[in-house]
């Protein structure tokens, strides 16, 4: 059996992901980062030189002009080094209109127990259209 | 989210994939916000950007069928024959993208002014109206100065919302969001243009978050030009989409109006020391310049005005681009402006902006001097290093090929 976790959460662009957590305490805006290999270039950011490359990528929200987020998103799209799913706290809507255009898998009023249980580098799959969030622990995935 | 028959109709594809795309967008994002419903737009301005994700968008929803309802103005890209004649030849991918997003907005419908000052000119909203503007300097001028009522739409929804003719009802469209949550006390001297600029780059760093502030302790009255500049230093440094100025902005003629029943959830305090750091922070070091960039955003017939007056039988050291709209332009040339700029050497230049990636790359890693600093901000990312001075000393600063501290 495996050590996986349910939690509820909200559909704010549909689609599924699936992949490792990458967890920020900052926004971020996606033209920060380097389409060639995802990585976030911005000084001072909790992210700074982590890729969010195929990540599940869970941050409080986004910010960012009214252009270059969608600029950024897309650049990484192409080049397929964008996140696979976004879980963010609080929704703002130059990303949330950004996403839902792209299509990429957004989520937001997790269950709080989720935020308490997440660990970097955790396997979290969204499902953005049954509207759950399932957790396998790092520690867990070598057991069962 | 309650939606009319009409606007079912448009989600469901009835009135063309393009359209459902647009409303699909719409809709997501009035959900996320939990908007009860959808209200139409009046006015639209969409931060065409001739960016790669931005022309991926409009080509997309162009293929699609779909067509602006309401037309909207657009922000500039570039003068793609000046800056060949007097400046370089383009690398060709710019020239194709600038010319594919030029062509792609007016296919779908689009007003191209290519300024981004629609909320002077050419798009001015009028009190309580609902519009939909994307370019982040004109959406705080829309609703703190004009009371008319946006939500920060980015280039996307903006467009969006110009194809379907409306706007979910959320944010800043509802009475209960316009109302202040944060009062700042002005301690500092706030006159002239450059002062409200430092103004709206000092208050984000002092307080993070969007929650809506409001300015006490102003007496006077700022120019156009300085409200412009305040909201672009806002929305550089922060996030603030909607202020209020007691005395001055019309949703706030008192302290009580402005707030509006809301408990003050935070106090901040701008003192002359929080302005100086501002201006020592964009300083830059002195010394000599090789560009001078002025117009972000976008400079009036006044401005353009006070540079001609200064520079008349003078002749710049260093390159000078001084950007506008069209309009402006038009006026500068009937003015004599233009002519003046013209005999010191300077360029006066439409639809283009100072981060439109390809245009100027002959200035990356180059120092210069702009009156912006929005400007100075986003071009680090080219290395452009400014030194950032009100406009007058900007200009004696491209008259003399150096910045003094």
């Amino acid at each position: 059996m495996s050590a996986d976790r349910e939690y509820t959460c909200r559909s704010i662009s549909e689609g599924a992901g699936e992949g490792e957590a990458l967890l920020s305490t900052d926004a971020l805006c996606f033209a920060m980062c380097e389409a060639d290999t995802g990585c976030v270039l911005e000084k001072g950011h909790c992210l700074d030189g982590r890729s969010v490359a195929g990540k599940v990528l869970v941050m409080p929200t986004g910010k960012g002009s009214s252009v270059v987020q969608a600029d950024g998103l897309y650049r990484l799209l192409t080049k397929k080094t964008a996140p696979v799913a976004v879980v963010i706290q609080t929704p703002e809507p130059v990303l949330v209109s950004t996403i839902i255009a792209m299509e990429v898998p957004l989520v937001d009023e997790v269950d709080p127990a989720f935020y308490a249980a997440v660990e970097e580098g955790d396997h979290i799959t969204v499902d953005a259209v049954a509207c759950t969030i399932t957790l396998r622990k790092k520690s867990a995935s070598g057991e069962a | 989210m309650e939606l009319t028959s009409l606007e079912r109709d448009m989600l469901e594809g009835k009135h063309g994939e393009g359209v459902a795309l647009a409303m699909k967008v719409q809709v997501g994002t009035g959900k996320a916000f939990y908007a009860k419903r959808m209200v139409p737009i009046t006015r639209a301005h969409v931060a065409a950007s001739a960016q790669e994700g931005d022309l991926f968008f409009v080509t997309k929803l162009l293929g699609l069928g779909a067509r602006c309802l309401v037309s909207p103005t657009t922000n500039p890209s570039m003068d793609l024959t000046y800056l060949e004649e007097h400046l370089w030849t383009m690398d060709e991918d710019a020239v194709a993208r600038v010319k594919a997003s030029d062509d792609a907005y007016r296919r779908i419908g689009a007003t191209m002014t290519l300024s981004c000052t629609p909320e002077i000119e050419k798009n001015v909203p009028s009190f309580g109206e609902i519009v939909a503007f994307s370019e982040s300097s004109a959406t705080p001028y829309v609703n703190s100065v004009l009371g008319a009522r946006s939500n920060r739409e980015s280039s996307i929804s903006a467009l969006c919302a110009a194809v379907t003719g409306r706007v979910p009802e959320y944010g800043y469209l509802l009475d209960e969001n316009r109302r202040g949550e944060i009062l700042v006390e002005v301690q500092a001297k706030v006159e002239d243009d450059f002062d409200w600029a430092l103004l709206g780059y000092a208050y984000p760093q002092k307080y993070k978050g969007p929650e809506v502030p409001v300015f006490t302790g102003i007496t006077k009255r700022p120019t156009p030009e300085g409200f412009v500049q305040f909201g672009a230093e806002l929305a550089t440094s922060g996030a603030v989409a909607m202020y209020h100025v007691v005395g001055i902005t019309p949703e706030a003629p008192t302290v009580a109006a402005a707030f509006g029943g809301n408990d003050v959830k935070a106090r901040v305090t701008i003192t002359e020391a929080d302005l100086e750091r501002v201006r020592e922070q964009f300083s830059g070091e002195a010394g000599p310049i090789e560009y001078a960039m002025l117009g972000c955003p976008h400079l009036t017939i006044r401005q353009v005005g006070e540079i001609a007056a200064l520079v008349e039988g003078k002749r710049f050291a260093v390159d000078t681009w001084v950007l506008v709209s069209s309009l402006t332009l038009e006026l500068a040339e009937r003015m004599g402006y233009l002519g003046a700029i013209h005999r010191a050497g300077g360029h006066v230049i439409p639809d283009t902006c100072m981060d439109v990636p390809g245009c100027w790359d002959i200035y990356y890693g180059r120092p210069g001097v702009t009156e912006s600093q929005k400007c100075a901000f986003y071009c680090q990312v080219y290395g452009q290093r400014y030194a950032v001075r009100p406009l007058a000393q900007a200009v004696q600063a491209a008259l003399t090929g150096e910045v003094v501290k």
